[in-house]
């Protein structure tokens, strides 16, 4: 079964002079256990697409299909409950909480998600050590470099359990070497976790680790290539 | 774990915090000192004036308050103070026969109010007792007097010297009487240190030729701030239009209304100063919406509803906002105790000032709770309307246009 399903998705944004079309007519089919990265010149739509996907942006026409649910259908608490519940992201800049620390940053979508402290506290510790980082537990982020802050946000992400993880630009601020580990850190998770992986990415090492590249041109799929 | 957060955030800029905490603090220094002055100045004010003379309630013959004179005066009635007293209120009905004479010694003469009273239920009413300075107090059957020392002073009189009054009695009776000076009464309100004579209370009803004759009683009540209220209910329960039942702020108009004023014009004081805090406050909120635009942006997106999200926030600003009431509150107390107990004496030019409109020349200072607990509730409301903007921007917010802040 189909994790995401896009249904002729169009998105138009409709400026003073002229109508920009974002993302034109997409039909796409993500399937659970996917590695998948999204690619693309700047302005080609990847990141509307995505935004669309995770439910942050409603398409202009068509639909968004997360596990058999239209997502463009739903109300904004809606949606902020459907992203909490099904939807992982991970965000180019981090995007971590300054004041909490990397174990608080983890717990935060929990406890949004009212989980109990038991459930809280052993599935913080999992993930923090999945991530890499069980040493770093009561750091802030400004306490840790580029990489680990990325792997506490891939942390963060899963934590809610979501059905897939969104990534956007993931890699983009990282050195080489950070950057290698995470996408080492998350194909693992994707291989041992069966866990989907959706990247937004100009990156390719990315590009490279990645099972399946869509690449999209003027807001169309130009190409959809699934790796052997 | 949201409480944790909204403190760490307030700490997150910690010279902005420290900047609008100080503001608060100070602002709210200056109107406790303010406030508690006023308070002070009035509640000194309306008990020099209520609580030591005219009493919180008076009754008396109908028509003696607009027309003062002996002829309108009431004869003693026990079923007028069983009535009176059968309220709860009311704890005791003090007897007194006032009127006017000339007061004179060898060399001097003087128009003073003499009062005619029952000493120990004056005492109970007005805590006359404690106004002596020098000499004995008076008894029911003392044969002297008690002045005030203003009176004393004027008329060069000492204890054991003979005073003599001449007035009008009942019906145009002649009122002649000399008394020994047994008792030197103090009153911090000039006016009335400088007009009073006290009688007992037959002496003066026979100087008068009034025999069992009064012209008020007044109502020891068991809260004073419920005057008003009292004397309506009063007024129901005594049948018939014989008696006038007057509650201070009727006996005093002028006074009350000056009270009043006064209150109202420190309120407007407040307002303003609160005002001028709340733009410091609201600059600080304003400065913090606006940075935090991409945060707030993150949190939502990763499913922070904006309800519980505008909830840290609002609790932020009454975290900073309490914070600072409480140490201006800290601060405030010791101050406020100091001049609560060491009231300042003013002279000079402010003193003849102050005693030309028959004020106490000291600036009294109040403690009473309401001086300290209104400045949260105030900062508190301040602090929730202010909070409208943040909730209002986080409410329409949209998490991909604050993401692209």
């Amino acid at each position: 079964m189909a994790v995401i399903e896009t249904k002729n998705v169009h998105k138009t944004y409709n400026h003073a002079v002229v109508p920009v079309h974002a993302v034109v007519g997409v039909d796409l089919k993500i399937e659970k256990g996917e590695f998948t990265a999204i690619v693309g010149p700047s302005g080609s739509g990847k990141t509307t697409l995505l935004n669309m996907i995770g439910g942050l942006d409603k398409p202009t026409e068509g639909s968004v299909m997360v596990n058999n649910v239209d997502i463009s259908s739903l109300s904004r608490n809606e949606l902020i409950d459907f992203r909490l519940e099904h939807i992982g992201f991970v965000f180019q800049a981090y995007n971590l909480i300054p004041v909490l620390t990397a174990r608080e940053n983890v717990e935060f979508v929990m406890l949004l998600q009212k989980q109990s402290k038991e459930d809280r506290d052993s599935r913080v510790t999992a993930l923090l050590e999945e991530v890499g980082l069980s040493d770093k537990t009561d750091k802030r982020p400004s306490e840790l470099s580029g990489g680990q802050q990325q792997r506490v946000a891939v942390a963060r992400a899963l934590a809610s359990k979501p059905d897939f993880v969104l990534a956007d630009e993931p890699t983009a601020n990282l050195d080489s070497k950070s950057a290698e580990n995470l996408l080492d850190m998350m194909a693992r998770l994707n291989q041992d976790e069966q866990m989907t992986f959706i990247f937004s990415t100009h990156d390719q090492r990315v590009i490279d680790k990645a099972k399946r590249v869509i690449t999209l041109v003027d807001g169309r799929i130009d190409s959809d290539i699934v790796k052997e | 774990m949201f409480f944790k957060l909204a403190w760490r955030n307030i700490w997150r800029s910690k010279r902005r915090t420290v900047i609008t905490m100080s503001s608060i603090v100070f602002a709210v220094l200056l109107s406790v000192l303010m406030f508690s002055v006023k308070n002070g100045l009035l509640n000194k004010m309306e008990q020099n004036i209520v609580g030591y003379y005219t009493g919180y309630i008076q009754v008396h013959q109908k028509g003696y308050w607009d027309e003062k004179i002996l002829d309108n005066t009431f004869d003693s009635s026990e079923e007028l103070e069983d009535q009176l007293l059968a309220n709860a209120g009311v704890k005791a009905a003090v007897p007194r026969l006032e009127s006017f004479a000339l007061a004179a010694s060898d060399e001097k003469s003087k128009g003073v109010a003499v009062i005619g009273i029952d000493p120990e239920g004056e005492h109970l009413a007005t805590q006359l007792k404690d106004k002596l300075v020098d000499g004995i107090y008076l008894t029911a059957t003392s044969n002297g007097a008690m002045l005030t020392t203003g009176v004393a002073e004027y008329l060069d009189l000492g204890l054991g010297d003979t005073l003599v009054l001449l007035g009008q009695g009942y019906r145009g009776a002649t009122a002649v009487g000399k008394y020994v000076v047994q008792g030197m009464i103090e009153f911090a309100s000039p006016d009335l240190n400088s007009t009073m004579v006290y009688l007992p209370l037959t002496q003066s009803q026979e100087l008068y030729v009034a025999s069992d004759k009064l012209t008020s009683l007044v109502l020891l009540v068991d809260n004073p701030s419920g005057a008003h209220a009292l004397a309506e209910e009063l007024r129901s329960d005594i049948v018939g239009d014989k008696y006038e039942i007057m509650s201070w702020q009727e006996l005093l108009p002028d006074i009350h209304q000056f009270i009043e004023a006064e209150k109202a014009e420190n309120i407007i004081f407040q307002v303003i100063l609160y005002v001028l805090i709340a733009f410091g406050i609201f600059g600080t909120i304003l400065m913090m919406t606006l940075e935090r635009q991409y945060e707030f942006g993150v949190l939502v997106a990763i499913g922070m509803r904006r309800a519980k999200l505008s909830t840290v926030v609002v609790m932020e600003n009454v975290m900073i906002s309490m914070l600072g009431v409480v140490i201006g509150m800290l601060i405030s107390i010791p101050i406020v105790g100091y001049f609560y107990n060491f009231p300042i004496r003013v002279s000079g030019k402010l003193q003849e000032a102050y005693e030309n409109f028959g004020f106490e020349p000291v600036f009294y200072f109040s403690i009473e709770p309401i001086v300290f607990y209104s400045q949260t509730i105030v900062v508190l409301v301040i602090s929730l309307i202010l909070s409208i903007y943040p909730m209002f921007k986080i409410g329409f917010l949209d998490p991909i246009k604050a993401m692209r802040a």
